[in-house]
Formats: structure tokens, sequence, C-alpha cells
């Protein structure tokens, strides 16, 4: 068990670690000079001058290396070049947005696929999950910003109902409650599809075991043993698939905040794009990074939880 | 007779669609997609525009299939790039085991630390947007997937007894992993490209929508999308035509390599 953890956890430091010398790499080595990829072609050799050693791009690259990621630590990202202030007052301000729409998303698409993957498994090889498989087929090719859009053209242009995109901040909770319902559900329904087809598999899986048999054959009610005895037994592909969702979610929100227009970090990554903005680049894909290699190592800790015999296994 | 599974049938017929609207896009599009004729905008379909014209009066039907082709071609060389790398990698990591394996291995765990997404932006952000980077974002992310893959079966292979008999014979590991390993997993790599190329499908359209892919006047299902977005109350058909087209694409050739995986792994069927 300790050894299991320890090994983990190294294997997690030791990702992270290349992770950011591939982030920064990119970064810093590709574009061979980053002053020149920030002011353009046109810039004076004065200019150039004065921002590399602004960015401290006169100094040996591992010194930068690892002076950034020192200040990284303790939460220091540099300065924004576009917007002059700094980077982590940047993402402070942005992050509540994605993490909220992140959240939302993933317990509603757990709640989702759960109740579909269950129920499907649970009407096997009737017309429930004929539908259920039909949905998730459809949602694994339906592209997340697609249906965005779909869900727009209904609920915002049509019926009026929802907001098409935007906004209002939190003073008025309604508004933003309001504003929030179709990124979450565009976020969550083809996240779902995938998670549900698991759910479904592993369910039925189990559902063929002795000890089913049995829980039925005592004479628990069908919905008791599907939640009690099928669920829990079924969660090890489940929990998997949902750590490597909540890695796409994340990511979805990049998406889904463009579509909608949604002042997080996913607008500020392109805007920072569009600025030229390396220091902000480089501090937010680093931290989207960090979140994926974070998700899936809290996956394989997870394991333990769920499954017991691990421990005395490892 | 060999009965084809379904998912196969309904992949291929989908498959069959979308590569003969490529194909056919090289030589004749109902109208010329890039003519910009600003006095037949917003038409709805008729029967001189089967799909209505956009914002620019340009024929939607031809754009689509322009952008079919487009899409092909980016998902072709994404899968054929990466999956090459990542085939060659596992090859290595299973010829040579040991440590070479171990960072192989390692390499492609993080490989899975970046999204295509995150990927594609770090090199918008460096090289600026286009097509190229897209693709290169595409096949980076492929790499990992056809590294395991490759390795998971060549290793199966390598304990075989004609392969133990033809390094008895003094066979080098090399020549033994082209001449005897490789067209032995050739079938999961085949499914799994197949897969992979669904997946390319869509990574382009997504990378193209958010302003990383194919760049104007390229046609891309994604760009259209996006250029439709804005144009909702006006002209809400313009962003369903690309998004249906991005589905069947997705659904073909998804469904495609579901149904070559059962014919070839019948151990793999799983419960439908």
């Amino acid at each position: 068990m300790a050894y299991f953890l320890l090994r983990r956890t190294i294997g997690f430091l030791l990702t992270l670690f290349t992770v950011s010398v591939i982030v920064f790499g990119v970064m810093n080595i590709l574009p061979g000079d980053p002053a020149l990829t920030i002011l353009g072609l046109e810039a004076s050799d004065d200019s150039l001058a004065a921002l590399r050693e602004k960015l401290g791009l006169n100094e040996p690259l591992l010194e930068r290396y690892f002076s950034w990621i020192l200040n990284a630590l303790i939460g220091d990202f540099g300065k924004s070049h576009s917007f002059g202030v700094p980077v982590a007052g940047l993402i402070s301000e942005r992050l509540s947005m994605t993490v909220s729409l992140a959240i939302s998303g993933m317990v509603l698409t757990i709640l989702l696929a759960l109740c579909l993957g269950i129920g499907a498994a649970a009407n096997h090889k009737k017309i429930g999950d004929w539908g259920v498989m039909f949905f998730s087929q459809l949602g694994i090719a339906i592209p997340a910003f697609w249906l965005s859009i779909l869900l727009v053209i209904l609920f915002s242009v049509k019926l009026r109902w929802l907001p098409p995109g935007g906004f209002p901040g939190w003073d008025n909770p309604l508004m933003a409650i309001k504003s929030l319902i179709l990124p979450t559900v565009a976020l969550a329904l083809v996240q779902s599809a995938v998670l549900a087809r698991v759910t479904r598999s592993s369910a039925l899986e189990v559902m063929r075991l002795d000890y089913i048999r049995t829980a039925k054959a005592s004479g628990f009610s069908n919905s008791r043993v599907l939640w009690r005895h099928v669920l829990p037994n079924a969660l090890i592909p489940i929990v998997t698939i949902v750590g490597m969702q909540f890695a796409a979610v994340v990511t979805g929100t990049i998406v889904i905040e463009n579509v909608f227009y949604l002042p997080g970090l996913g607008r500020l990554i392109f805007q920072s794009i569009a600025n030229r903005d390396l220091p902000t680049v480089q501090a937010l894909v680093m931290m989207f990074a960090v979140i994926v290699v974070t998700a899936n190592f809290i996956v394989d800790l997870l394991y333990l939880v769920i499954d017991p015999r691990l421990k005395e296994r490892n | 007779m060999i009965k084809l599974p379904i998912n196969l049938i309904i992949g291929i017929i989908l498959v069959a669609i979308v590569l003969g609207t490529a194909l056919l896009s090289l030589i004749w599009t109902p109208h010329d997609y890039a003519l910009l004729n600003i006095s037949e905008k917003f038409h709805q379909p008729n029967y001189i525009y089967w799909l209505g014209t956009d914002q620019l009066g340009r024929d939607v039907l031809s754009l689509l299939m322009a952008a079919s082709r487009n899409s092909m071609i980016v998902a072709l060389v994404a899968v054929l790039l990466g999956g090459s790398i990542g085939t060659l990698l596992g090859l290595l990591a299973s010829a040579i085991g040991g440590w070479v394996e171990d960072l192989v291995m390692r390499i492609a765990d993080i490989g899975f630390a970046f999204p295509a997404l995150l990927f594609a932006i770090m090199l918008a952000a460096v090289f600026g947007p286009s097509l190229t980077n897209a693709v290169f974002a595409i096949a980076f992310i492929n790499i990992p997937v056809f590294a395991r893959i490759t390795r998971a079966s060549a290793n199966q292979i390598w304990t075989r007894d004609f392969v133990l008999a033809s390094r008895a014979a003094g066979m080098g590991r090399s020549i033994i992993t082209f001449n005897h390993i490789l067209p032995n997993i050739l079938a999961p790599i085949i499914v799994q490209a197949t897969i992979e190329f669904a997946v390319a499908i869509l990574a382009e359209a997504a990378l193209s929508y958010l302003g990383l892919g194919a760049q104007p006047p390229s046609p891309s299902w994604g760009r259209m999308l996006s250029e439709a977005q804005t144009l909702l109350y006006l002209a809400p058909q313009l962003a369903i035509y690309p998004g249906i087209c991005i589905v069947i694409a997705v659904l073909g050739f998804g469904l495609f390599g579901d149904g070559l995986r059962d014919l070839t792994d019948p151990r793999l069927v799983r419960e439908r």
C-alpha cells in the first residue's frame, strides 16, 4: 500500500516535471525569439532588446526555466504582456467562472450517465436500452460546440427562454444561473454519452455474477439490487472514465466558454493568443495540463478506496 | 459466409458517402465554392442553390463538399503521421524491452497529459494559427495511442513459437520486427487508425471552429459553423448543415472502426 502510494506519487511528480519542461520548451525554444513572436516582424531592434530585457530572455535558458517554475509554485506567473498586470491576477478573476462551469458540467455528466447507463442495463435488449445506445453513439459523434449552437437556436433564438451567451456576473444570481444552463448542458450531454455506455457495459458484467442472482433470489427489489449491489461493484471502470472525462470537461470549458462568450480562463487563452501574450498562454496551458495530470493521479488513488482488495495486492 | 456486424455495414455506407463526396469535390461541385456573389446572399434552398447560399452569396453545398475534402486530408495526414511515429515507438519498445520500453511508455503517458487542444493552443501562440499546426497537434495526440496499442500487441507476438524459432535461427531483432511482428499486428493498428480518423475529424472541426485550424478562404466545416454562429438570428440554417456533415463523418468512421474490431477480434465483441 505504502509502496503503491510512493510509486504513484513519484510518477505523478515526474510527469508534472516533464509536462512543465515541454510547455516551457515549446513556448520558449521553438519560437527562436519570443520577443519577435510577441512584437512581430516590424518591431525595431530597440524595442526588441527592451522586451527581451523585460521578459528576462537574456538570462540562460536553465535559469529562466527554474525561475519560472519556482515563481509559479508560489503563485507568481509573471506579468501579462497585453494586459500589463500580473497573470496570477487575471487568472484569479476568471477562475470562478471556469470552475463553476467545470463542476456543474461534471456533476450533470455523472448524474445523467449513471441514470442512463443503469437504466439501459436494467432494460437490457429492450427499447430503453436501444434508445440509450443510440443516444450515446450520437453523443460521441456530435461536437460540443455544434450542440451548443443547436441549443442556442432552440432555447434562445426560437423559444427565447435563455440568453444565447455572455455572463452578467454573480450580482444577479438568477440571471447568472440562467446564463450557465445552456453551457452546462452542452458540456454534460456529450460527455455523458461516453460515460453512459461504460456504465451500461460495466453494470451488465456485474449483473451476470452469482451474488446478484442470490440478491434477487433473496427477494430484494430490482432497484435495490441495481443501486446497492450492481452499481458499487461496477464502479472501477466508471471511475477510470470519469477521471479521463474530468480532463475532457476541463478542456471542454475552453471551447464552451468561447461558444457562449463566458469570461473564464478559456476566453482568456484565446484573447492572449490573439494578443501574442506568451507569458499568459504559457501559464494557462501549464495550469490546464496540471489539472489533467492531477485528475488522473486522483483516479489512481480512488481505485484504492473503491476496491480495497488492491491495497493487499500492492 | 461471414455475417458482417451491423455497425460495420452502417459505417461502410456513411464512410462511402463522405469519401465519395470528398473525391467528387475534386472534379465537380455545383458552383465555384470560392465565388463571392453578395447579391445572391442568404438564399433559402432552391433548384439553383440546393442548400442555399451564405452571407457572402457562396453556394453552401459546394462549400460543404470542398470542406469534406479538407477534413479528410487533415485527418489522413495527422493519423498517418502520428500513427507511424507511434507504431515505430511501440515496435521499438517491444523489440528492445527493459529501460527503453519503460521510457517509451512513460513518454506515452506524458503525451496523454496534453489534449490536442492544449497542444494546438501552444503552437498557435508561438507560430500563429494555421491548418498545418492543427495537423501537428492532432498527429501529436495520436503518437501515444498507437505506441501503446502496438507495444501491447507486439509483446504478445514476441512470445509465439514462430518468433522464438526465428530468433533461434539467428534472425536479428529488427528483421523479426518488420518480417514477423508488424504483419501480425496490422489488424489492431488498422482498426485503431480508423477510430482515430473519426477523432481527428472531430478535432479538426473543433480547432477550425476556434480559429486554430483552417484559415479563410480555405473551406472547413468547423469554420463554417463559427461564421454561422454570428448569424443565428438571420440564417440559423447555415449552422445546421456543417454540423450534420461532421456527425455523419465522425459516426461513419467510428462505426466502421468498431465494426472492423468486432470482425477481426471476436474476443472483443462486447454486449451490445
